[in-house]
């Protein structure tokens, strides 16, 4: 079986600030009420800690993100969805949840350099600047949806695989030299 | 003649020289001109002609007001009309063409219009053209069209590039004037966030060209102190050439932002449309400087004072050697004062006021200026220039005393706060008798979702016009705006006291119908003070009648300058008071705003999102002709050699029955319902019963909504015990998965139901035809054979080492597995597809062969045989309602009267007696005719097709009794022709039995 192929094949573009595709990573959606008993312990198997609303945890290669009230997205290396899957099944047997293989479903981008906020205050209606560290917003690339984070390095931006290549567009057209905001 | 002083010039860089053109002519400017500035240096006075007279036109103001300097600028792909000359910076190798004139900008025919004013007034369009009404569309609007018009249409795609972008802040400051900074200083230290967005290039507005003193240094000096200050805030942005345009509900604001239009083809965007959210707007957007209402005040050389005072201090350039200055207030003898000083010669000073003694009349006249108190200009004189003005006095009916021979005429009328941004959410304005000037009533303010003030209007926007109360007004303004009780000293200025202005509207007062008939008002739409007196005889007593009757303000300037001159003399002709005549209303955008600033990045590739399957790719270089499917592009047909596309249907079709065939079905939605609820729930929302299907086994299901119309269809698939997976049309994946969320949240909030949408997790590939099992055989993996794999069944498995759901499904009649792999091997199980498949004849085919294929089966279509009025009963799906249920969506709705009755058209399949095809959108007809003489009907077809399969045409449709009505011949209408005859027969049409399944 060969490598799994990202939507775009990982295509990069240096303006002023980088951007590149970069996945796939693997990817689970999670529905369960936060007062589910054992959901801070099904997290904790996979390594990951519940995030709290409207943040996102991370530990290395692996991230919690909180979606909405009753929805979780964990991110964990590609190879290791079936094992977290199954790792979910065991923790939370018995309670009321839904955890589902998202993986292939999307398409997610690095946002890097000095400007790179720059980037995301063209696309996204966010105040990117008063972004808390570990916050995760669930917002619009221009006309469709995209949740990003930032890290110490830049932003991951996460959207629907199908429109990889729209969002792949606005962030070359974005991040064009010589069109800095500031 | 207009000219270039030799010395001064705030804003000019002599040692930059600039080249451009004007209407093909080579003219040189200095770096830091505005093109305004730099055609008048060369003695371009001249620059357009006025809308309906084509009266000759020049600058009359020196900033965003201006109504006549407009040009094109550039050409072909960077053509941009109507562009004011007079906030376009010149830069080197900018053309700009005059508009609005034939044949030439010098010599126009259009002129002609200007001897026959007396039969063109105000409402002539209205009163004229009205009858006979057809004549209107197909006569006159096309004729006056075409000898209207400003600017050229810019005739190819736009080849500059645009972008938005967004912006957050505590206060927002509208104008980078010493107010402006003032406000932004008082809210920044106050600790709020803000952004001060000023128009030009250049920070301090207006009182560096005035003189003021602030904090005992010169303004110029203040302004840079001050900007520099707040560029050290990090909580500060600053922005020049940014345009606060428009407020909008809650502090939303939009802005545009003029980044490379004086450096074009640097790469950068053009202009971006900056959309910011404010908690707070402070409006220090200034005030205008109004005309005087004199006969003759439209003729190139007449200019406002303090744009006479802006050319001569900013630019260096005289607009020519004697400017007879006249006034109603102090203000405009800065003009004068400031010609003076510049070794120009100022004739008179007219002033409509009885006495003239400030301090700035009595340093006038120390000067040794002649002042004329309670004179007026009857009129002035010259057709494409000033030559000479002839004065009288203001109280009488303007005859003539005196003639002065000018270059050039400063008019002052006072001032008007530029209230817009107050406006635009509401804001409401008081009339203030004393400076003559409407301006923003702080107790009823704009308000927002906390029902607090949301614009703060700051200095002379709120008019305060002396610099010493407008920056005490501005740290108010900013304070105030930034929520802060940490109020601020304002900066201090020099008081020169300036009497008060009187004020007038038409000059002199009593002035001849004559004299009032050139009077201009709105010089762009040539609306004259006898056009508006008119109007107010014929009845328009509402300034927004009047408005529209005159086409008063309608011009590109919006009425800057014109609006409150033309409310006054309407009020003058009503004998009303000018704030109960009131203004008409101010509405965003404050200045035009490009479309492509406002379309930003949406153009070409990313005009709208394209959704690609993960197979996307091998179609477009495979001679995929796309179909747009929603956001999806899906092949319609794969094209070969040199077919067209009915023959690539009829051979993806013919093989697909003959052989295999692929069909891309990714687009399929695939909805994942989970819970211990779930059975229960899907049972609800389908027809049939969904609670019943056992674990490995597919069914086909119906929803409906609430009112019992067929909604969307598909196959329902049982996972596990409390896990199905159900299947969406392509069109109905988010809608669906909507209507579940909806249902879940809104109404069975306690039903233990999760829903996920994972449409986009898999690729899905439908492998049919009677090969179809021998390709999967030779890929690998599982067994596919009907005894493990029957028909309506599924099994997850591997095929050619790819992990796969197999669903032994099919909606094209023939042997067919549906294949559902991960999304990211969807491309590489597609080639191992079509590798295996090659000595069996495989082909892929697109979304018309499967519509036909389907058609041919009788199988439905949502959107074809449903269009939000047809019940599953129509389409006789009866059996694929529940009957034991007691409840699902749409039950109680198809039991009402319509619903249920025998009456209604239902399905049945037609086939023309001569094998033709019926075509698209056909109806069955009736005898007689109905209420409206329209012929009746009976029915209509709801798909059609050739069907290579069958060699004929065959179509499905609904008529009323349906199937009870078999082998009956009707008639279909046909466009321009006779209709056609066919015979009710059963949808069926291919392998009735099924055999075929395998």
């Amino acid at each position: 079986m060969a490598n799994p192929a990202a939507p775009r094949g990982n295509p990069r573009f240096d303006g002023f600030a980088a951007v590149r595709e970069i996945g796939p990573l693997g990817m689970i959606s999670l529905r369960a009420k936060r007062d589910v008993p054992g959901l801070a312990a099904a997290f904790a198997a996979l390594g990951l800690t519940l995030p709290d609303p409207r943040r996102i945890t991370t530990a290395g290669e692996k991230a919690a993100g909180w979606m909405s009230p009753d929805e979780y997205l964990l991110i964990l290396p590609y190879g290791e969805v079936t094992a977290g899957l199954a790792s979910l099944a065991q923790s939370l047997s018995g309670q009321h949840h839904l955890a589902v293989n998202v993986s292939d479903a999307r398409a997610v981008f690095r946002i890097e350099g000095v400007k790179a906020d720059q980037v995301l205050k063209k696309i996204a209606p966010v105040d990117i600047d008063r972004m808390a560290q570990g916050e995760l917003r669930r917002s619009r690339a221009a006309q469709v949806a995209a949740a990003f984070w930032r890290d110490d390095t830049g932003y991951t931006l996460v959207c629907f695989r199908s429109v990889a290549g729209y969002v792949m567009g606005l962030l070359e057209h974005s991040a064009m030299p010589g069109s800095a905001l500031f | 003649m207009s000219t270039r002083l030799s010395k001064g010039g705030r804003l000019i860089d002599r040692a930059s020289a600039i080249e451009f053109t004007f209407n093909g002519k080579r003219l040189r400017g200095f770096k830091g001109d505005t093109l305004a500035a730099s055609l008048l240096a060369n003695d371009q006075m001249l620059v357009g002609r006025s809308f309906k007279y084509h009266r000759a036109r020049g600058m009359v103001a020196s900033g965003a007001e201006e109504p006549n300097a407009l040009v094109n600028l550039g050409r072909g792909a960077f053509l941009e009309p109507n562009q004011r000359a007079t906030t376009t910076e010149t830069f080197d190798g900018l053309e700009a063409q005059s508009q609005n004139h034939w044949p030439s900008l010098e010599f126009d025919v259009g002129v002609i219009n200007n001897s026959l004013a007396r039969f063109l007034p105000g409402g002539f369009y209205y009163k004229t053209f009205i009858h006979p009404r057809f004549a209107w569309k197909h006569i006159f609007e096309p004729v006056i069209r075409s000898a209207a018009g400003l600017g050229k249409a810019p005739k190819e795609m736009d080849g500059d590039r645009y972008e938005q972008a967004y912006a957050f802040c505590d206060v927002l400051v509208a104008g980078g004037g010493i107010a402006g900074l003032q406000a932004a200083l008082a809210a920044a230290l106050g600790g709020a966030r803000v952004m001060v967005l000023e128009q030009t290039p250049v920070w301090g507005g207006r009182a560096p060209v005035d003189g003021d003193v602030i904090d005992g240094m010169a303004a110029g000096d203040w302004v840079a102190k001050t900007v520099a200050a707040l560029a050290a805030m990090p909580h500060v942005t600053l922005r020049t050439r940014c345009t606060a345009s428009g407020v909008y509900d809650h502090g939303y604001v939009l802005a545009e932002d003029r980044v490379a239009d004086h450096s074009p083809g640097d790469g950068r965007p053009k202009k971006r449309l900056w959309r910011i959210r404010a908690t707070r707007i402070a409006a220090a957007t200034g005030a205008l400087e109004r005309p005087l209402s004199f006969a003759g005040n439209d003729i190139p050389g007449v200019m406002l004072a303090s744009a006479v005072r802006d050319y001569v201090v900013n630019w260096a350039v005289s607009p020519g050697d004697r400017t007879v200055v006249v006034t109603n207030n102090d203000d405009a003898y800065r003009t004068a004062i400031a010609l003076k000083e510049a070794g120009l010669a100022v004739p008179c000073i007219v002033d409509a006021r009885a006495q003239a003694n400030g301090p700035l009349p009595m340093q006038a006249r120390a000067l040794g200026i002649r002042i004329e108190t309670g004179k007026a200009i009857a009129k002035v004189k010259g057709g494409k220039r000033v030559t000479g003005v002839s004065l009288c006095m203001q109280a009488g009916e303007g005859a003539a005393l005196e003639d002065i021979q000018c270059d050039a005429v400063a008019m002052s009328g006072g001032w008007s706060p530029v209230v817009h941004l107050w406006s635009h959410c509401g804001g409401k304005l008081n009339w203030d008798a004393t400076q003559a000037m409407f301006r923003p009533d702080m107790a009823r303010p704009p308000t927002s979702h906390d029902g607090q003030a949301m614009v703060y209007p700051a200095g002379a926007a709120n008019g305060a016009l002396q610099a010493a109360d407008a920056l005490a007004d501005a740290a108010l303004a900013g304070a105030m705006a930034a929520g802060t009780s940490t109020i601020i000293t304002a900066a201090t200025a020099e008081a020169r006291g300036e009497a008060a202005l009187e004020p007038v509207w038409v000059m002199p007062q009593g002035a001849s119908y004559k004299l009032r008939s050139k009077m201009w008002l709105d010089y762009q739409n040539d609306v004259k003070v006898s056009d508006v007196q008119l109007a107010a005889r014929e009845g328009y007593e509402s300034v927004e009648h009047t408005k529209r009757y005159t086409t008063l303000g309608m011009a590109t300037d919006q009425g800057k300058l014109s609006n409150i001159n033309g409310l006054a003399v309407l009020a003058g002709a009503l004998n009303a008071d000018i704030p109960n005549v009131g203004t008409t209303t101010f509405r965003p955008p404050y200045t035009p705003v490009t479309f492509g600033a406002l379309a930003g990045e949406a153009r070409g590739e990313i005009f709208q999102p394209l959704r690609r399957s993960p197979i996307h790719a091998w179609h477009e270089a495979n001679a995929a002709y796309f179909e747009p499917v929603g956001l999806w592009r899906r092949p319609y047909s794969f094209t070969r050699g040199g077919e067209n596309h009915a023959q690539s249907i009829e051979r993806e079709i013919l093989n697909t029955r003959a052989n295999v065939g692929l069909l891309d079905a990714s687009t399929l939605g695939k909805l994942i319902v989970k819970g211990p609820d779930a059975g229960r729930f899907l049972d609800m929302l389908y027809t049939n019963v969904m609670s019943s299907l056992p674990i490995g086994k597919c069914r086909y299901g119906l929803m409906c909504n609430e009112n019992g119309f067929l909604s969307d269809d598909g196959v329902v698939v049982r996972l596990t015990e409390d896990t199905w997976l159900c299947h969406t049309t392509t069109g109905g994946a988010e809608r669906i998965h909507g209507h579940m969320e909806d249902w879940l949240q809104c109404e069975w909030w306690d039903w233990q139901v999760y829903v996920a949408n994972v449409t986009e997790q898999y690729a899905q590939i439908a492998v049919a035809g009677p090969k179809s099992r021998a390709v999967l055989e030779k890929l690998g993996g599982m067994d596919v054979s009907a005894e493990t794999l029957p028909f309506m069944a599924f099994a997850d498995g591997v095929l050619a080492g790819l992990p796969v759901r197999v669903y032994r499904i099919s909606f094209s009649g023939e042997l067919s597995y549906e294949i559902a792999v991960p999304a990211s091997y969807g491309l590489e199980l597609w080639h191992k597809l079509m590798e295996a498949g090659a000595d069996l004849g495989v082909m892929p085919y697109g979304t018309e062969a499967m519509h036909v294929m389907r058609a041919e089966k009788g199988f439905i279509m949502i959107g074809d045989e449903t269009d939000g009025t047809v019940i599953p009963q129509d389409l006789n799906l009866g059996w694929a309602i529940s009957k034991k249920k007691a409840d699902y969506l749409g039950k109680r709705g198809q039991e009402r009267s319509f619903l249920a009755s025998p009456d209604r058209w239902t399905l049945a399949g037609f086939e023309t007696l001569d094998g033709s095809v019926i075509a698209d959108g056909a109806y069955i007809t009736a005898p007689g005719v109905n209420a409206n003489g329209q012929g009746n009907t009976q029915g209509r077809v709801t798909s059609t097709y050739y069907s290579p399969t069958l060699k004929k045409g065959i179509a499905m449709g609904l008529i009323k009794g349906g199937l009870t009505r078999l082998g009956e011949v009707v008639e279909f209408t046909r466009l321009g022709a006779a209709p056609v005859k066919a015979k009710i027969v059963d949808p069926v049409f291919y392998d009735k039995e099924g055999k075929n399944n395998g």
